[in-house]
C-alpha cells in the first residue's frame, strides 16, 4: 500500500514541478539578441492582454507648443551604449541618438543644447513617452509593427540600420562570409541570432561549426581566447563588447549583415505636426550630407549656392520651415550646430572612434548604402 | 469470555486505528491530487488564454538551428526532434563515457586511499577532499576556460607523435576512415562475436563439469580476436584506412576531432565524481570484516588476489547501491554542459523551447527523460546488485 502511494507522490511532484516550471517561463516572442538587448523588444510575448498602458495620444500641434513654451526638448535617451547614447567621465552625453535630439533642438530653438537628455530603461522607455514625460525616445529602438501600432508610437525614420554583424580578429583579414568557410562561430543561443546565423550560411553554401554558449559572457569569453574564428550579435552589441576586449584594435567588424535591425528616433500618436518635424530633420541631416554641405562650409553655400534644391534646404527659398511650424533657416541651424548625418556618424561610430562600426547600409544611396532623403520641395 | 473477545472485535471503525490509518492517508492523497488539479487547471487556463495547446506535433517543425557535434545526419532544414535526438545522443555518449572513466578512477582512488604507502594515500586522501569540496560548475567552467581553451591555437598546433594535433579547436586523433569493404566486415566481426559466444559456452560447461575451469575469458577473447585478424587480411581491401588529421584552413580536418567542449565536460564529470566513487568503495572496502582479509593472508593469497577474490566481491554489496546514486548524479550532471557549450539534451532542448515557445512540452520532454535514464541505469544496478548480494542460507 505504502510503496504504492509512494510511486503516486512521486508523480505528483513530478507534476507539480513541470507545472511551475512552466508557469515561470511566458513563451518568448522571436526577440532578439540579449547582447544587444537594448534593441530588444521588451517581451510582450502572448499572454499579457494589456501589455501597455492605454496609449496616450498627443493633440495636433500640442508637443511643439508645450516645448517652445518649456523652453527645451526632453529627449529620452540611452547612458550604456557606446555610440549610440552614453554618459562619458564628465558626465556628457554623446552617441548618434544623442547627437539626433541636438540636431531636433537646434531646429525648434536654434540651439543645440536647449535639450535635456532623459536616461530611459530599455523597459521604461515606452511608458516614458507614452505618458509625455519625454517629448521624444531616441534610444536605439527597434522599428518593429508592435512598437509602431500597440505601443503608441510612431516611427519616424530610420537614423541606423543596425543588423546582426560578425566580428573577426583583423590579423585574419576575414571581408566576407566565405572567407570564414569551414571555420567557427561563437554565438549565444535562443534567441533569432542563432538562426540568423544559421540561415545566413546555408544560404551562402557555406560550411561553417557553430560554438554556442548560454550567455554573452562566456561567448565572448570563448570568442577572445580564440576558439572561434568570429563572434556574431547586433552589430551595436559587437562594438560595444569589443571596446571592453582585451585589445580592441585587434578585431574588425565585418562589413556583413545577418538581419534587420533599423533603429530610430520614436515619438507619440496623435501629433502630426511633432511626426513631420522629427521626421524631416532626420532628412535634412542626410540630405545634407548628399549635397555635401556640412557644419563647416554651411555658412559658404548658404552664401554662394545657386542649386534651388539646396537654397530652398537652407531657407534661402521657399516657406518650408513654415510649414513645419518652424522657423526658415531650421535646417541650416541643424546643419551649423549638429553637422550632417556623415558628421555625425563619424563623430560617435567613425574610424577614429573605439566604436567605429563601418557604414554598410547606413551610407547614401549613392555610395552603396540605403540613405534616401525624399525631396525637400 | 467469549461475550468480552466480541465485544473487543466490535470497535466502531471510527476509533479503528486500521481505519483511521486509511482514511489518513486517504485524505492525504486527496488534498495532494486537489492541488495537482488546481495547478494542471491554472496551466491549462494560462494556455488558452495564449491560444495554445499542448502536443507534440511542433516537433516536426524546422529546427532552423545548427548544432556543432552530432553522430546522426543533422543540418539547420532537421525537425526539432532530430535536434532532440542529437542531444540526447550526446548526452548519452558523454555519460556512458564518463561512467565507464570515472568507475575506473573511482576504483583506484578508493584502493589508494587504503594503501599501506603514505604517500600514496595521503595523495588519494588530498585528491578526495579537494573535489569533493568544490562546485561542479566552477570546475567545469576551470577546464573549458584555463585548460582547453589555453591550448595552443590551430595555426600554433602542437602535433605529437602520430599526428596528434593539440590545438584549442579541440584534439585531433588519428582515426578509421571506412572503405567499400567496412559493410562485409562488421558481418565478420558478428560472425566473431557468435563464434566467441559458443566458445565461451562450451568451456564454461566444461569447466563446471569437471570442476577445473579452463581459461574461459582469455579463450573466448582469442577466439574474436582471431576471426577479426584473419578476417581483416582475408578481404580484398582494408576495410578501414587511417585518417591523419591536419590544419587545414581555418580548422582540423581529417581525423577524429575531439572537441574541447566535450573535454572540458568529460573530464569535468569524470574527475569529480571519481572523488565520490573513490569514497564509496573505500567504505566498501572498509567494511568488509578484517578476519577475511586475515584468513586470505594466511592461505598464501598475495595482496592483490585478496583484494580480487576475497575482499572486492564482498565489498560490492556495500558498494553497489550508493554506486548506482553516482552512476545517476553523473548523468544529470551532465547538463551542465550548457555552460561550456556542449550541445547535450538539456542545452538543445533550451534552444528548441526558446525557439517554438513550447515550455510545457520541452521541460517535460527533458524531465521524462532525465526519469528514463534513471530508471533505467537503476534497474541495472539493482539487477547487479541483487547478483552480488549475500546469499543468506
Amino acid at each position: 500500500m505504502s510503496k504504492k502511494l509512494y510511486s503516486v507522490f512521486g508523480l505528483l511532484i513530478v507534476a507539480a514541478l513541470l507545472l511551475a516550471a512552466c508557469g515561470g517561463a511566458p513563451a518568448p516572442s522571436g526577440d532578439s539578441s540579449p547582447a544587444a538587448g537594448d534593441t530588444a523588444a521588451p517581451s510582450t510575448g502572448g499572454d499579457d492582454a494589456a501589455p501597455a498602458p492605454a496609449a496616450q495620444t498627443a493633440a495636433q500641434g500640442e508637443t511643439l507648443a508645450a516645448v517652445v513654451a518649456r523652453g527645451h526638448l526632453i529627449c529620452g535617451a540611452n547612458n550604456q551604449v557606446p555610440g549610440f547614447g552614453y554618459v562619458d567621465a564628465d558626465g556628457n552625453f554623446s552617441g548618434v541618438d544623442v547627437d539626433y535630439c541636438r540636431a531636433l533642438a537646434a531646429a525648434i530653438f536654434g540651439d543645440a543644447n536647449a535639450v535635456e537628455f532623459r536616461p530611459v530603461t530599455a523597459a521604461e522607455r515606452f511608458t516614458a513617452l507614452q505618458s509625455g514625460e519625454i517629448d521624444i525616445l531616441s534610444r536605439n529602438t527597434t522599428w518593429t509593427l508592435t512598437r509602431d501600432t500597440e505601443l503608441g508610437g510612431n516611427f519616424t525614420a530610420t537614423t541606423f540600420y543596425d543588423g546582426q554583424g560578425i566580428m573577426a580578429p583583423s590579423a585574419a583579414g576575414f571581408t566576407s562570409l566565405a572567407d570564414l568557410a569551414g571555420g567557427s562561430v561563437c554565438v549565444q543561443t535562443g534567441t533569432t541570432t542563432e538562426m540568423n546565423l544559421a540561415d545566413a550560411f546555408a544560404a551562402a553554401g557555406i560550411s561553417y561549426s557553430p560554438v554556442v554558449f548560454e550567455d554573452a559572457d562566456s561567448t565572448f569569453a570563448a570568442y577572445s581566447e580564440g576558439r572561434c574564428d568570429a563572434v556574431t550579435t547586433d552589430k551595436s552589441g559587437l562594438v560595444s563588447r569589443r571596446s571592453v576586449l582585451a585589445d580592441p584594435s585587434a578585431h574588425v567588424i565585418l562589413d556583413v549583415t545577418l538581419s534587420k535591425e533599423p533603429l530610430g528616433p520614436m515619438v507619440r500618436h496623435g501629433d502630426d505636426q511633432w511626426y513631420d518635424i522629427a521626421q524631416w530633420v532626420v532628412f535634412a541631416l542626410i540630405a545634407a550630407e548628399e549635397y555635401g554641405i556640412t557644419s563647416a562650409n554651411v555658412d559658404q553655400v548658404r552664401a554662394t549656392n545657386t542649386d534651388p534644391q539646396i537654397n530652398r534646404l537652407l531657407g534661402n527659398e521657399g516657406e518650408l520651415g513654415a510649414k513645419l511650424g518652424l522657423d526658415n533657416d531650421w535646417a541650416y541651424n541643424v546643419i551649423a550646430l549638429a553637422g550632417n548625418y556623415g558628421e555625425i556618424y563619424d563623430r560617435n561610430l567613425g574610424p577614429d572612434t573605439p566604436t567605429h562600426i563601418p557604414r554598410g547600409l547606413n551610407n547614401l544611396y549613392t555610395n552603396g548604402g540605403i540613405l534616401f532623403a525624399p525631396p525637400f520641395n | 469470555m467469549a461475550s468480552k473477545q466480541h465485544q473487543k472485535t466490535a470497535i466502531p471503525f471510527w476509533r479503528d486505528e486500521r481505519t483511521l490509518q486509511l482514511l489518513g492517508q486517504a485524505a492525504f492523497a486527496a488534498v495532494v491530487l486537489f492541488f495537482a488539479y488546481i495547478l494542471i487547471q491554472n496551466m491549462v487556463n494560462g494556455l488558452q488564454r495564449q491560444g495554445t495547446t499542448l502536443g507534440l506535433t511542433f516537433l516536426r517543425g524546422t529546427a532552423g538551428f545548427d548544432i556543432a557535434e552530432f553522430s546522426i545526419e543533422y543540418s539547420r532544414s532537421s525537425t526539432y526532434l532530430q535536434a532532440f535526438l542529437v542531444g540526447l545522443l550526446n548526452t548519452l555518449q558523454v555519460s556512458a563515457i564518463g561512467i565507464l572513466l570515472s568507475t575506473i578512477l573511482g576504483v583506484i582512488l578508493g584502493v589508494a586511499r587504503l594503501s599501506a604507502n603514505v604517500l600514496v594515500r595521503g595523495l588519494a586522501a588530498a585528491y578526495l577532499e579537494l573535489m569533493r569540496n568544490l562546485s561542479l560548475l566552477v570546475f567545469l567552467i576551470f577546464w573549458y576556460l584555463a585548460v582547453f581553451l589555453k591550448l595552443p591555437r590551430v595555426a600554433e598546433a602542437v602535433i605529437w607523435p602520430g599526428q596528434i594535433h593539440l590545438t584549442n579547436r579541440g584534439v585531433g586523433l588519428p582515426w578509421g576512415l571506412p572503405t567499400e569493404t567496412f559493410e562485409t566486415y562488421k558481418l565478420i566481426l558478428l560472425a566473431g562475436l557468435v563464434a566467441a559466444a559458443i566458445v565461451a559456452i562450451v568451456l564454461y560447461s566444461i569447466g563446471k563439469r569437471t570442476g577445473k575451469p579452463p581459461l574461459t575469458v582469455l579463450w573466448t577473447l582469442l577466439t574474436f580476436l582471431a576471426v577479426a585478424v584473419v578476417g581483416w587480411f582475408a578481404l580484398p581491401a582494408a576495410p578501414l584506412t587511417l585518417d591523419f588529421p591536419s590544419v587545414q584552413g581555418l580548422n582540423m580536418a581529417g581525423g577524429k576531432v575531439v572537441t574541447p567542449e566535450f573535454m572540458a565536460l568529460l573530464s569535468g564529470l569524470v574527475l569529480y565524481t571519481a572523488a565520490f566513487i573513490g569514497e564509496v568503495v573505500r567504505a566498501g572496502l572498509q567494511a568488509v570484516s578484517k578476519g577475511q582479509v586475515e584468513a586470505a593472508r594466511a592461505i598464501g593469497l598475495t595482496g592483490f588476489q585478496t583484494l580480487r577474490l576475497v575482499v572486492f566481491p564482498q565489498a560490492m554489496r556495500v558498494i553497489v547501491p550508493p554506486l548506482t546514486s553516482q552512476y545517476l548524479n553523473l548523468t544529470k550532471n551532465s547538463s551542465l554542459a550548457i555552460a561550456v557549450g556542449y550541445p547535450d539534451m538539456f542545452y538543445v532542448s533550451n534552444t528548441i523551447l526558446n525557439q517554438s515557445g513550447r515550455a510545457v512540452e520541452m521541460i517535460a520532454l527533458v524531465m521524462l527523460t532525465y526519469l528514463t535514464f534513471s530508471l533505467v541505469t537503476s534497474a541495472f544496478m539493482n539487477w547487479y546488485n541483487q547478483r552480488t548480494q549475500l546469499v543468506e542460507r
